[in-house]
């Protein structure tokens, strides 16, 4: 990877080395894996965690022996981070990343937009953490060593694939020797150049876009807060636009793109790259020394497979589609992805969906990626105008925005948000979803509250199905008790969380702001799927109804 | 302060005058800005509203390189 030839090992992170150890295939021992995954990075190792957390086993097959080098995606959105508190690993995010609500963009050095998350005293987590990729996998590794559902192999690299009527026969390389490997289920996460994607004879689809940026990471000590910067024809980047990130360990990411009449084997010289970040920070004023940590070089694409779902193997994050970094939709998609497939496939695993169960996901997570499309390819074309038609509107929105709030809205970079799954086949318009004045609608995330001191909303989902009851008086009637024994998935019991405003002696609580917040009245129920999107919801609960968009929402 | 257009609706007319200025070409973008300002500012209804759009647009024309 490049890095200074000063210097070719990271200044915070060391990766651990991952030993190969033979699986028993290699000694001629027959095994059927009920799924497998390839690749070991944040989106294949999420999949392992979710499918572990509802019980169901998993071999990981990687072909490298350490950590991906280099800080990669940065930008983990507040619903990864609700992911992860689902994995019970949030807490190591938090307590590492940095939390961070802004941003101000510049034309040339003047502000003209300032970019506000939107952030409450409602939510447990801030609408973004700066976090570099090592941490990131470091983390989910560790999770997934310690988990007996979680089979890693390092050093196993996927060399073939053949659909079987059982499944498929995975052809994997070892430095012991090859062997097949037998899965019911595949679950390819092996980004961007899958080799699962490139067996099967699959293409991604889309267009690649105008502009290439250099990325870059420097070590350097600054008490800059934590917040994303862009500028726009910056003097120290004429006439092409520069990102500043702050990341942990005094490292921050430094962007900038190119313009059209650079060669990128120039720009990649180390000696220019110090040059040109020395200029850009000379700009925003850091004079203290700095190191080269890593760079790299990107290009923005909007590409996808046709079908996120192929017989057995689904695929997950980049071996699925790539999208352009600026709205920070790369792994924050991948991981939605992972949560989408696991809980589907667990479900279908363990015999309790069918398994066309399994082609909502293509549908929903597809959806997700063309909306992610919509609007990168957005944020895309302002970032890199392509035309001198968009040339000349964006130094003309920009030029207007320095004097005036009309035209800054055009500015915004338009930052990741959890999709809705409302035209997924999953989901449940019942007769008084329109009667909804607020709250999530069907299809949508969940939106946390808060419950009293360090309590959430999202703390208390369960594993399984859950639902959201709404009661003055606080009580669950003995019929919707009985109801909900039957949302039960196998041994995940389905969680109910009343929402009550008893006790609370005239004054509001926090349970009245939340029905307020949720459109809801005495009686009104959410339905809440394992991936905490909202499968349906009542303003007055009736059984048979629940029941049916249970079991719609399982794929039936 | 904006009035007029939701933001999406602004982020649709940057596009389709972006398209636009594109299929113009290079040697008539001149006349057809041109045009696209009158044919805006019959749509107004003040001139006051002309007036104070021309002077927002003037500003800082100077100051950068046309791109």
């Amino acid at each position: 990877m490049p890095r200074p030839a000063a210097r070719n090992t990271s200044w915070y992170f060391t990766s651990p080395h991952f030993e190969f150890v033979a699986p028993p295939e290699l000694q001629a021992v027959a095994v059927e894996h009920d799924v497998a995954i390839v690749g070991a990075g944040p989106v294949g190792l999420t999949a392992a965690l979710e499918l572990a957390r509802h019980g169901v086993r998993c071999v990981v097959l990687d072909e490298k022996s350490e950590l991906h080098d280099g800080s990669r995606a940065i930008c983990i959105a507040r619903h990864s981070l609700e992911i992860m508190q689902q994995l019970g690993l949030s807490e190591r995010f938090v307590a590492k990343g940095l939390g961070w609500t802004h941003g101000t963009s510049y034309y040339g050095t003047r502000p003209v937009y300032r970019l506000e998350m939107p952030h409450s005293r409602q939510e447990r987590f801030y609408p973004m953490y700066n976090l570099q990729q090592q941490y990131i996998e470091q983390f989910l590794v560790e999770a997934a060593t310690v988990d007996s559902h979680i089979e890693l192999r390092w050093q196993n690299r996927l060399s073939g694939i053949e659909l079987t009527p059982a499944g498929a026969t995975l052809a994997v390389q070892t430095p012991a020797g090859s062997y097949a490997l037998r899965a019911r289920h595949v679950l390819a996460a092996d980004g961007a150049r899958s080799a699962v994607r490139h067996c099967l004879g699959l293409k991604l689809r889309g267009d690649a876009h105008e502009g290439r940026y250099v990325i870059v990471d420097i070590r350097l000590a600054s008490q800059y807060p934590t917040e994303r910067r862009a500028f726009f024809d910056p003097p120290a980047n004429p006439g092409a636009t520069v990102l500043i990130h702050r990341q942990p360990d005094d490292i921050w990411r430094v962007d900038y793109q190119l313009r059209d009449d650079e060669s990128e084997t120039e720009a990649l010289r180390e000696e220019n790259i110090r040059a040109r970040v020395g200029t850009i920070l000379q700009m925003v004023g850091e004079t203290a020394p700095w190191e080269l940590e890593w760079w790299s070089l990107y290009k923005a694409y909007t590409l996808a497979l046709d079908d996120y779902r192929h017989g057995p193997v689904l695929f997950l994050g980049d071996a699925a589609h790539l999208v352009p970094i600026f709205g920070v939709r790369g792994l924050n998609s991948g991981l939605a992805d992972a949560m989408n497939a696991g809980w589907k496939l667990a479900c279908v695993v363990r015999g309790l969906a069918p398994s066309t169960l399994l082609d909502s996901y293509s549908i929903e997570r597809r959806g997700a990626t063309l909306d992610v499309f919509h609007n990168a390819a957005r944020s895309t074309r302002f970032m890199t105008p392509p035309t001198r038609g968009y040339q000349l509107l964006q130094t003309a929105a920009l030029s207007l925005a320095v004097h005036g709030e009309s035209t800054r809205s055009l500015v915004n970079p338009r930052q990741s948000r959890p999709y809705s799954y409302l035209e997924s086949p999953l989901t449940t318009q019942s007769p008084s979803e329109g009667a909804f004045e607020a709250g999530p609608a069907a299809g949508a995330p969940l939106v946390n509250r808060c419950l009293g001191q360090d309590t959430f909303l999202l703390d208390r989902l369960g594993r399984g199905f859950s639902g959201l009851y709404f009661s003055a008086a606080g009580d669950i009637p003995t019929s919707l008790r009985d109801l909900f024994a039957n949302l039960a998935l196998g041994d995940e019991a389905f969680q109910p969380i009343l929402i009550s405003s008893r006790g609370s002696g005239g004054a509001a609580t926090a349970s009245d702001d939340m029905s307020a917040a949720y459109g809801a009245t005495e009686g009104t129920f959410y339905l809440v799927r394992p991936d905490r999107h909202v499968a349906a919801r009542w303003k007055q609960v009736a059984d048979t109804d629940v029941r049916q968009a249970f079991l719609r929402a399982l794929g039936n | 302060m904006r009035t007029g257009l939701s933001e999406s609706d602004l982020e649709q007319a940057y596009d389709l005058i972006a398209a636009a200025i594109d299929r113009a070409g290079r040697d008539h973008e001149s006349l057809f800005l041109a045009k696209l300002c009158l044919a805006l500012s019959t749509q107004m209804t003040s001139i006051d509203s002309v007036v104070a759009a021309i002077r927002t647009a003037e500003q800082d024309l100077r100051e950068r390189a046309p791109p």
